[in-house]
């Protein structure tokens, strides 16, 4: 019986609006995911957590997940509307199947269905709380794209979201180049979810590298990233400067 | 993307609610308080509430909310189970609720857990938080008071328990949250679900062991002062 004020937003300019939905915030979210372009097809990586509020509260959330043959989409944001995606994109690729063609949606599609989606829900202020990333391979040809909450779409050689645009990217740029092989592209996104792990607070130290490429998507094991904390300036910070903080 | 700092959660979700897995059944385990304000209308609540035979839901959050929640998913299981000729999985069930809670996200303020036992999957434990997120784990916890859990519950859980290991740690668990939370209160109840059926059980609020700083109930100051030594009473 808890005292329970209604959730709908109060503004006299709304008028009749009033009665239709808005998402307002997000509750349980994840953090930043990052993805490159290698040699043989797409790197993605994400952490498994899912935070509530400054909370981390869920440690085994897969952020990353397949679509059809071709494609792999990677999402931040709040976790159920990635959810009900994954169910959009589920039923899309059951009708495309049902086909029966031959023929298969390929990233550049599932992309453009995203993009679609994203942005038609921001138009009607009830978005999906997410920041997408979709890759894939098809026919040889490599695609990386991203859509966010706002329909902001783009494809890129190497993306980011959340956190990982600020702290991620500027590695990427430096030291992405093309035709990187496999262990060079896991090194680099480990590279990346290392400074995250240091400098994101919702970050969480258990991840998965997803990999796909023309034969398909695989996705490692969760695995624990090893920290450095061994600085002779970490041992004693102020010894440098005596009386500082 | 931080369009919004209106982001304080946890809500304050007056209850403790718990369920965890255990080697073939689960244990779902809540406090019985429901306030109102400051004020606690029910000191006595059964916030463990069935949906069909095999599957249970502990509530939380909004009393209204959950309730009608979980009054629509057992009218769906019934159906459901009739149509389908065997009882319902407890997957079904957690996915019911959570088409409730997505959908009506804006509107409903309710953390449920659904926890039960079918003969495909075994013992289940399903999360569904503010949100709609659902989320199987081997334990879940909820509820305001379950914020002083997480520590507890990282240190303490482990796989494979047995079903007394388990309905001690549940007991144990919601009795440490009632201590500090000022939301949780009154007795931990407990449901236990497995193929071989379902056991309520019940430890009321005095049956409950002590923590830090909490003393052994008496009857009356007159008692301590007749037991021990004449002692004069010394303030």
């Amino acid at each position: 019986m808890n005292f329970m004020d209604s959730k709908q937003p109060e503004s006299g300019l709304l008028g009749p609006e009033s009665d239709s939905q808005r998402t307002l915030y997000p509750y349980v979210t994840g953090t930043s995911v990052v993805a490159l372009k290698y040699k043989d097809g797409i790197l993605m990586a994400a952490d498994m957590g899912g935070s509530y509020g400054s909370t981390l509260r869920y440690k085994s959330v897969e952020r990353m997940k397949p679509i059809g043959k071709h494609s792999l989409l990677g999402a931040s944001g709040e976790i159920s509307d990635f959810q009900e995606i994954l169910r959009f994109l589920d039923e899309l690729i059951l009708y495309d199947n049902m086909w029966d063609d031959g023929n298969s949606l390929g990233p550049k599609e599932v992309h453009n269905y995203l993009t679609r989606v994203m942005y038609n829900r921001r138009n009607k202020f009830n978005p999906l709380w997410n920041s997408l990333v979709l890759g894939g391979v098809k026919n040889g040809q490599k695609y990386l794209g991203t859509v966010s909450m706002i329909g902001v779409n783009f494809e890129d050689n190497h993306v980011a979201t959340g956190f990982g645009n600020h702290l991620a990217r500027p590695i990427l740029r430096q030291e992405w180049h093309e035709n990187l092989s496999f262990e060079d592209g896991v090194k680099l996104l480990e590279k990346c979810m290392r400074v995250l792990l240091y400098r994101d607070r919702s970050a969480v130290n258990k991840l998965q590298i997803a990999k796909i490429t023309e034969e398909g998507m695989t996705i490692s094991q969760p695995y624990s990233l090893k920290t450095h904390w061994e600085l002779s300036a970490f041992q004693n910070p102020t010894q440098g400067a005596v009386g500082s903080w | 993307m931080d369009l919004n700092m209106n982001l304080n959660a946890p809500h304050s979700m007056g209850t403790t609610i718990i369920g965890v897995t255990y080697n073939g059944g689960v244990v779902l385990g809540a406090d019985s308080r429901t306030s109102t304000g400051m004020y606690v209308a029910n000191r006595a609540s059964d916030k463990i509430t069935q949906l069909t035979e095999n599957v249970y839901v502990c509530r939380s959050g909004s009393a209204a909310d959950s309730q009608i929640v979980s009054d629509y998913v057992r009218y769906f299981l019934h159906q459901h189970t009739i149509q389908l000729g065997q009882p319902a999985t407890v997957k079904v069930a957690a996915n019911l609720i959570r088409l409730l809670s997505y959908n009506n996200k804006n509107m409903l303020e309710t953390g449920l857990i659904v926890g039960g036992w079918d003969k495909y999957e075994g013992g289940k434990i399903y999360g569904i938080p503010l949100g709609g997120t659902l989320i199987e784990q081997p334990f879940a916890i909820g509820g305001s008071g379950s914020s002083y859990l997480y520590g507890f519950f990282d240190q303490a859980w482990k796989e494979g328990m047995t079903k007394d290991e388990a309905e001690q740690l549940v007991v144990k668990a919601v009795s440490l949250a009632i201590a500090r939370d000022g939301a949780s209160g009154g007795v931990v109840r407990t449901v236990i679900i497995n193929s071989e059926g379902v056991t309520r059980n019940f430890y009321p609020g005095d049956k409950l062991p002590l923590w830090h700083e909490e003393l052994e109930p008496q009857n009356s100051l007159l008692d301590i002062l007749n037991s021990s030594s004449p002692e004069p009473m010394n303030i």
